[in-house]
C-alpha cells in the first residue's frame, strides 16, 4: 500500500468516529447547540442594556458560533494527544505506520464536520430568536474566508497538539487559559479595533482574529466602519498563516514526539 | 466534629495540590488571574465601544463590573466541585478509594471547593483592584458596608457550595455530561440573575426564573454593600426591597437550595451505588 492511501485511510479512520461518535448519544448535540445560546443570550441583553446598535447583536452570534471551533481546536484537536496518552491509546498511534500528521488530519476533518453542526445551529436559532439582520452580498467570499479561517486554526491546532505530547497536567491549564484571553485578543464580541491597532495586530497571530473582522464584513451591513483591515487583504493574511502553521505543525510535531521519547513522556499519565 | 474537620482540612489540601503543583509557583499565578480578568475585560471592551468610557454611566460601569467579578465565584466553584467527581472517577480513579475511607464524602467535596474558593478571591479582589487603579471603577472604601459584605459572602458562598454539591450528584449518574452541565447552570445563572445587566432587560417569564434563583439577590446584597452609597440600588430591577428583604429572600431561597441539593445528592448517592457506577471510567 502506497503511503499516500494508507495515511488517507488513517486520516478517513480518525475522522469517522468523530463524524459518527457523537450522534450515538443525542443528548450532546443538545447540549452542543443550546448551551452556547445562554452565554450568547446575555451579552446580547449586555449590548441592548447599553443600547448598542442592532448590529452588535449579529456581531456576538458570529462570535459565539465561531467559539465552537475555537473549543473544539484547543480540547479536541491540541489537547487530544494529551487525552490519548492519558487512555493509553497514544503509544498505539506510535506503533502505527501512518504519518502523526495524517491522525491529526482527520481530527480536523471529523471536528470541523461536528463542529460545524453546533456553530450551525447556534447561528440559526440565535438568528432566529434575537433577529440578526444580515446581508451577504458576496458569498463566495464569505464562504472562502471561512474555509481559510478553519483551515488556519486547525493547523494552529494541530501545532499545539506536539506540545502537548511532552506536557502533563499543564496542558489541559493551557487550554483552559487560552479561552477568554483568546476571546479577549481576538474580539469575539467586540471589533478588534477597539483594541488600538498594534494590540490588533499581535493578535492577528491568531488566525481567527482576522477570520472574524472578515467575516463581520461580508455579514453584516454598516459594519465597515468597526473594520481593522479590508477582508480581502485580512484574507490573503489568513493563507500564508494556514500554510504557516500547517509547516510548523509538521516540524514540530517531528522534533517534539522525538523529545517525548528521549523523555520517556510519551507513556506517562497523571503528571 | 473533630473528624469532619480533619476530614475538610485534608480535602482542601488534596485540592491545593492537583490545582497548583503542576507548574512553578509564578506560573500557577499568572494562570489563576489571567482568564478571569480576560473574561473581565471583554465585558469591558463591549462597554467602551458602546459608552466610550468607563465615566459616561458610571453606574451601569460598576454594576457590570462588580456583577461579573463576584459571579467568578459562581463560575470557578461551581465548575471546580462539579469537576471533582469527573476527575477523582475517571481522571485518577481514587473516588472509590475515598468512598470507602471512614469519612463523610460530603464534607471531603466541600473540602475540595476551599482551594478554589481560595484562588477565585484572589483573582476577584485582583480583578477589582485593576478596576479601581486602572479603570477608574469608583468603590469608596469609607463606605462599603462591611458587615452586609461579610454576611452575604458566606450565605451566598454556602449556597454556591450547596448547587454544586447538588450537582456533583447528578454527575455521579451522568457519564460524559459533566462540562455541559457545568456550562449550562452557569450560562442560565449568567443570564438570569442579573449579573451584567439588570434583570428587567429581560423578558418578564426571564425575570421571574432570576427571582426564583438565589444568586440574583446575592450578587445585588454583595454590590449594595460594595457600591453603598452611589445608588446601585436603583438600577438592578430589585428598588422596591430594602437590603433586609433582599437578605431575607436570600436567607429563604438558599435555605430551599440547601434542602434540594441534600436531597439530590443523597438520592443520586444511592442510585449511583445501586448502579454500579462509582468506578465507572468512560475514557473521557
Amino acid at each position: 500500500m502506497s503511503d499516500w492511501l494508507l495515511n488517507y485511510r488513517a486520516m478517513v479512520g480518525r475522522a469517522y468516529p468523530r463524524i459518527l461518535g457523537p450522534w450515538r448519544e443525542p443528548s450532546w448535540v443538545l447540549f452542543d447547540i443550546f448551551l452556547p445560546l445562554l452565554g450568547i443570550a446575555a451579552f446580547i441583553f449586555y449590548y441592548r442594556s447599553m443600547g448598542a446598535p442592532e448590529v452588535f447583536t449579529g456581531f456576538v452570534v458570529l462570535g459565539g458560533a465561531m467559539t465552537a471551533f475555537w473549543i473544539n481546536v484547543l480540547w479536541s484537536m491540541a489537547a487530544q494527544f494529551y487525552w490519548e496518552k492519558e487512555t493509553g491509546n497514544l503509544q498505539l498511534y506510535m506503533l502505527a505506520p501512518m504519518s502523526r500528521m495524517a491522525v491529526l488530519a482527520g481530527m480536523a476533518v471529523g471536528g470541523m464536520f461536528f463542529t460545524s453542526v453546533r456553530a450551525v445551529s447556534t447561528f440559526v436559532l440565535g438568528f432566529l430568536i434575537f433577529n440578526v439582520q444580515i446581508q451577504v452580498t458576496e458569498p463566495l467570499a464569505l464562504m472562502a474566508v471561512f474555509l481559510v479561517t478553519l483551515i488556519a486554526i486547525y493547523g494552529m491546532g494541530m501545532m499545539f497538539a506536539s506540545l502537548y505530547l511532552v506536557w502533563g497536567r499543564g496542558a489541559m491549564n493551557f487550554s483552559t487559559l487560552m479561552q477568554e484571553p483568546i476571546y479577549l485578543v481576538s474580539g469575539f464580541y467586540f471589533p478588534v479595533r477597539q483594541l488600538g491597532f498594534w494590540v490588533a495586530a499581535a493578535g492577528s497571530i491568531i488566525p481567527i482574529t482576522l477570520g472574524l473582522d472578515a467575516m463581520r464584513q461580508l455579514m453584516f451591513a454598516g459594519s465597515d466602519v468597526f473594520a481593522f483591515l479590508t477582508w480581502q487583504f485580512e484574507l490573503v493574511v489568513m493563507v500564508g498563516l494556514a500554510a504557516f502553521f500547517l509547516l510548523l505543525a509538521r516540524f514540530s510535531l517531528s522534533y517534539m514526539e522525538n523529545l517525548a521519547k528521549r523523555d520517556g513522556r510519551l507513556t506517562l499519565r497523571w503528571q | 466534629m473533630r473528624e469532619q474537620f480533619r476530614t475538610l482540612k485534608y480535602a482542601a489540601w488534596l485540592g491545593w495540590q492537583i490545582e497548583s503543583n503542576w507548574t512553578k509557583p509564578w506560573l500557577f499565578i499568572v494562570y489563576s488571574i489571567a482568564k478571569p480578568i480576560s473574561a473581565t475585560l471583554i465585558l469591558v471592551l463591549m462597554y467602551l465601544v458602546i459608552l466610550s468610557s468607563s465615566l459616561t454611566r458610571p453606574d451601569i460601569f460598576a454594576f457590570m463590573f462588580i456583577g461579573n467579578a463576584f459571579y467568578m465565584y459562581v463560575a470557578q466553584v461551581l465548575f471546580g466541585i462539579v469537576m471533582v467527581i469527573h476527575e477523582d472517577r475517571e481522571h485518577y480513579q481514587t473516588l472509590k478509594l475515598i468512598y470507602i475511607a471512614p469519612i463523610s464524602f460530603y464534607v471531603y467535596i466541600l473540602g475540595r471547593a476551599v482551594p478554589k474558593i481560595v484562588i477565585t478571591t484572589i483573582a476577584i479582589l485582583i480583578t477589582l483592584a485593576f478596576g479601581v487603579f486602572v479603570l477608574g471603577l469608583d468603590i469608596n472604601f469609607a463606605t462599603v458596608n462591611w458587615a452586609l459584605l461579610a454576611l452575604a459572602m458566606i450565605v451566598g458562598l454556602m449556597c454556591i457550595c450547596m448547587i454544586g454539591v447538588a450537582l456533583a450528584g447528578v454527575s455521579f449518574l451522568t457519564a460524559k455530561h459533566g462540562m455541559g452541565i457545568n456550562e449550562g447552570i452557569a450560562g442560565m445563572f449568567y443570564l438570569f440573575c442579573g449579573v451584567v445587566f439588570p434583570i428587567t432587560v429581560l423578558p418578564q417569564w426571564g425575570q421571574a426564573v432570576g427571582l426564583g434563583i438565589p444568586i440574583t439577590y446575592w450578587l445585588e446584597i454583595v454590590r449594595r454593600a460594595v457600591l453603598s452609597g452611589s445608588g446601585v440600588e436603583n438600577i438592578g430591577g430589585l428598588q422596591s426591597y430594602s437590603e433586609t428583604e433582599i437578605f431575607l429572600f436570600l436567607l429563604i431561597s438558599c435555605a430551599l437550595f440547601f434542602a434540594i441539593s441534600l436531597a439530590i445528592f443523597r438520592y443520586a448517592d444511592r442510585l449511583a451505588r445501586k448502579k454500579g457506577k462509582l468506578d465507572m471510567t468512560t475514557s473521557y
